[in-house]
């Protein structure tokens, strides 16, 4: 009898979705199509440097004639190079190590400023923040400066006699290590700060009421309450180092090899498109475990999943 | 919950001296006379001068700045959206994946969204250059956009939205005279936060770019492959202190606007 | 005293589910013009929803809205003639005091002049003059509230919603108010809307009362006859104190109870069904002797005596172990020392009692 009426309430239009959903789908999701397709082609002496290309006016035939020509000889290449395989391994022992360096010291920092005077708070976590809204070249190359031969680190523990030839720091796992800790330190202590911040003062009281001493308290009741700031910090940290770069490029030697780097070479200097395409479909189903553990995290704190 | 031990003061003053001494250090260099790290030559702005006589350099820096504001504000307006639409929307048909495709670029590796951004260019037969630069830096920023405005969403009070309704503004002039006003520090801060990191982005920007669009990034990155070089030092010290202003700037602009609305309020008395 | 001229607002046999929860259940109900209306009932009743729904935020699920004979079922709320005062006041914190009163005339494109000397006039009417220039975080409560009000009848609604208007001041300033309100409704006329689980302020306030249960409509009528003569159990005991007795009439105007045989007036009940008689505490009498005279009279024990400053309360052990409840004015004529354990004598007229169908 009464026409079922929609209460409009503002911004739950149709259009709002729409706009950024476009987008992604052609920025996000389309390119993902692609990487697969051409992981999936052959490398050629073409531009682009690659067949086939998919060519929709050829109709029906043309399509068939596309499918045959795909092969999974790209992938056949990682699965039998070592190269490929030790790159795999490498990224996901860098990603772990740091991600682990990351908690030690980021946790008690957090810690620390969870614990520290209410209004100075805001002031501290901003200036955690902040070395992040420099940029992050920047930030690695300060430490090139520190750690190269005829560096600051080297120039200071000469001068303190505590070594007698200066060291080489770069171009090692230990300079890759420091690069990640230092640019990835905002991730890990944000997120920690958030959970440890929310948790209730009260329960320790009632700990320590019950007969907790202090340590025993912050294990038994802190870390546990805890661990989403823990899971989220450590994976928003493991999963982007995973691919790194930057880092390993600059500060690492040319031992260590970590994938990004392996799919950025095969992309830009051997020219083998199929094969980086192929590097980067094997890493995203590598790590999409952990993306969507991480993405069901962050709809958990956001309350749409209990 | 509020006792601050030793230890917590320690860890606190020491993870910041970390994270602030190399930038200490670089700034201070910049401003060395002599060419090495380890020799200091008395103070002197003559990387300053090297740098301004560095044409590559600033046209890669000016080229940054332009993708950067354009970029951050299409993220902005397109992150904003998103975050509207992941709060306040109903249940629309592939939200699942919508909300799974906002949240992706957060953690991934950077290699990959450049790559496959770069392969949709060449497939699309799009000429690379400022444009395409442009349209990836927007889609990997508006993530963050989202991150940031969905939470200051979330704890929006509604009731006001529904007051404005209720007094007659229709919903699309409440979202923007009502509930607009009072995220905008959110939304400010999306918008600081995603051209920092366009200005800052080097493997996506190296991806998706075509002749004549050099980046900032880019150029620092092929110099710096080089061995170091103080100018360096003295384009990256600039870059601190624009951030550094930007930021106390908009603090400043925050806690003025606070001041001036408690003057007004106190003032005038018919 | 029914209404004459066609309702303001009816709602008719209107639903509304959330889910699988059944929030309001075909309720149908007819609010007059220039009524101070009250909806009252336990949390979850479904009160506020009804209100939400009158308001344009919610729609029905079943059912249809009117509102000057118009369904206004689907149309929303920044259309409809009618305007709320939220629970949590909901003032615009960016906007001044002014700019919040005038923000649904602006809404409606009045002149800047006409808007300034309505406001004028909104907060003369509220008694907040001078204070246009303020901001809202440097008011109180009350003054808060005086600006939501203000705010919203400035646009001179036919209907002007409360919900839970009160309940965030504290006792004496909630008095104040309430005559306030009732005042304020007089003067202009618009019909007032009020929802509240504070049955007190329902029945100072408002003409008549809804009382609803569970989704329902329990009983609607003047404060009086709500209070007099509830419609069910249930009522009696929402509203005020009550006592309740089973019993079954074998007589016309004789009841069998388990406390023995009252007298209570006619009310057309036939014999020898289940009914109760329901007691007000201060509709009963209570002394150490057997009063004499045409009253039931019940012997007992003192339970428990409590001291409220302007009553007493007096918890009497009854001979079938159940409480009575005796509430009496503290005149300060005659001291009743009444200890636990003493036997007292309860006693009222054949009229007092209410008798309870359901």
């Amino acid at each position: 009898m009464s026409r079922r009426a929609k209460v409009k309430r503002p911004g739950g239009g149709r259009l709002v979705v729409l706009i950024p959903y476009l987008w992604l789908i052609a920025f996000f999701l389309v390119p993902f199509v692609i990487v697969a397709k051409i992981s999936l082609s052959q490398t050629a002496m073409a531009l682009p440097p690659y067949t086939p290309v998919l060519d929709l006016a050829a109709g029906w035939e043309g399509l068939k004639q596309f499918a045959a020509q795909l092969s999974l000889d790209s992938y056949a290449l990682l699965a039998s190079d070592e190269l490929y395989l030790r790159s795999y391994l490498k990224s996901l022992e860098v990603a772990g190590v740091s991600t682990a360096l990351l908690l030690l010291i980021g946790y008690p920092m957090a810690y620390g400023i969870a614990r520290s005077p209410r209004g100075l708070q805001p002031l501290l976590v901003m200036l955690v923040v902040l070395p992040f809204w420099t940029s992050f070249l920047i930030r690695v190359y300060a430490w090139i400066n520190i750690l190269q031969r005829d560096g600051l680190l080297n120039d200071v523990l000469l001068r303190l006699h505590i070594i007698d030839t200066p060291l080489a720091w770069l171009a090692s796992d230990t300079a890759i290590y420091i690069g990640v800790v230092y640019s990835y330190l905002p991730f890990m202590v944000l997120p920690l700060y958030a959970s440890l911040e929310k948790i209730d003062p009260t329960l320790l009281e009632a700990a320590a009421d019950l007969g907790c001493p202090r340590w025993k308290a912050f294990w038994r009741v802190t870390l546990p309450l805890s661990w989403p700031g823990v899971a989220a910090g450590a994976l928003l940290c493991f999963i982007p180092v995973t691919g790194e770069f930057v880092i390993p490029d600059l500060l690492g030697g040319s031992r260590t090899l970590m994938i990004g780097q392996t799919l950025w070479t095969e992309f830009f200097s051997n020219r083998d498109w199929p094969v980086a395409s192929a590097i980067a479909v094997a890493l995203l189903a590598l790590l999409l475990v952990p993306i969507l553990f991480y993405e069901r995290l962050q709809k958990r704190a956001i309350g749409e999943t209990p | 919950m509020q006792r601050t031990s030793a230890f917590n003061v320690v860890s606190v003053a020491l993870g910041l001296a970390f994270l602030y001494l190399p930038i200490a250090i670089l700034v201070v260099y910049s401003f060395n006379a002599s060419r090495l790290v380890t020799i200091w030559g008395g103070w002197s702005l003559e990387w300053y001068r090297e740098l301004l006589r560095d044409q590559p350099i600033l046209d890669a820096a000016w080229m940054s700045l332009r993708i950067g504001a354009l970029s951050a504000s299409a993220a902005t307006v397109l992150g904003t959206l998103a975050a509207v639409a992941l709060t306040r929307g109903r249940r629309f048909r592939g939200r699942l994946l919508f909300s799974g495709m906002v949240y992706a670029p957060l953690v991934m590796p950077e290699v990959i969204t450049g790559l496959s951004l770069l392969l949709l260019f060449v497939a699309s037969g799009v000429d690379r250059g400022f444009w395409t630069v442009a349209a990836a830096h927007t889609t990997l920023t508006m993530c963050f956009v989202t991150v940031i405005v969905q939470s200051r969403l979330i704890g929006f009070d509604r009731s006001l939205e529904e007051a404005a309704m209720d007094l007659g503004c229709p919903p699309l002039r409440t979202f923007l005279t009502i509930t607009l006003p009072l995220i905008w520090p959110a939304v400010a801060a999306g918008w600081m936060l995603a051209f920092s990191l366009s200005l800052d982005d080097l493997v996506i920007a190296s991806f998706t770019t075509g002749p004549g669009a050099t980046t900032l990034p880019i150029r620092i990155y092929s110099q710096v492959r080089l061995g170091v070089k103080p100018e360096i030092n003295a384009i990256c010290t600039i870059m601190i202190a624009v951030v550094a202003l930007a930021t106390v700037a908009s603090s400043l602009a925050a806690k003025r606007g606070a001041m001036r609305r408690a003057r007004e309020g106190l003032g005038v008395q018919v | 005293m029914e209404a004459v001229a066609p309702p303001l607002v009816r709602f008719e046999a209107v639903t509304k589910r959330f889910g699988a929860l059944t929030a309001v259940d075909r309720l149908s109900l007819d609010i007059a013009r220039g009524a101070f209306f009250a909806l009252l009932g336990p949390s979850g009743c479904g009160k506020t929803t009804l209100l939400r729904m009158l308001a344009g935020f919610e729609a029905p699920s079943e059912g249809r809205i009117l509102l000057n004979g118009e369904d206004i079922s689907a149309m929303p709320p920044h259309v409809r003639p009618v305007n709320m005062m939220f629970q949590s006041y909901a003032l615009f914190p960016h906007l001044n005091v002014e700019k919040n009163i005038g923000f649904g005339l602006r809404q409606e494109k009045v002149a800047r002049r006409e808007i300034a000397a309505r406001v004028e006039e909104m907060l003369a009417l509220v008694r907040l003059q001078g204070y246009g220039r303020r901001r809202i975080d440097q008011l109180s409560g009350g003054q808060k509230q005086r600006v939501a009000l203000a705010r919203a009848l400035i646009k001179r609604p036919s209907v002007l919603l409360l919900d839970e208007p009160l309940a965030a001041l504290d006792k004496k300033l909630r008095a104040e108010t309430q005559f306030e309100l009732m005042e304020l409704q007089r003067r202009l006329g618009t019909s007032f809307v009020i929802v509240t689980h504070d049955q007190d302020e329902a029945m100072t306030v408002a003409d008549r009362i809804a009382v609803m249960d569970r989704g329902r409509l329990a009983q609607v009528g003047p404060p009086a006859q709500v209070y007099e003569r509830p419609a069910s159990r249930w009522v009696a005991d929402f509203i005020g104190e009550v006592t309740l007795i089973e019993g079954r009439f074998s007589a016309p105007g004789i009841m069998q109870t388990l406390i023995g045989q009252v007298r209570v007036a006619d009310a057309g009940v036939p014999l020898g069904e289940t009914v109760w008689l329901g007691l007000r505490p201060e509709k009963v009498s209570i002394g150490g002797e057997k009063p004499a005279g045409d009253v039931n009279a019940v012997a007992g024990t003192l339970h428990e005596a409590g001291y409220r400053g302007d009553m007493s309360i007096y918890k009497v052990r009854l001979g079938d172990r159940s409480l009575m409840k005796v509430a009496v004015a503290n005149t300060g004529t005659r001291q009743r020392d009444f200890s636990p354990g003493d036997v007292v004598w309860l006693s009222w007229p054949a009229d007092a009692g209410m008798v309870l169908t359901q």
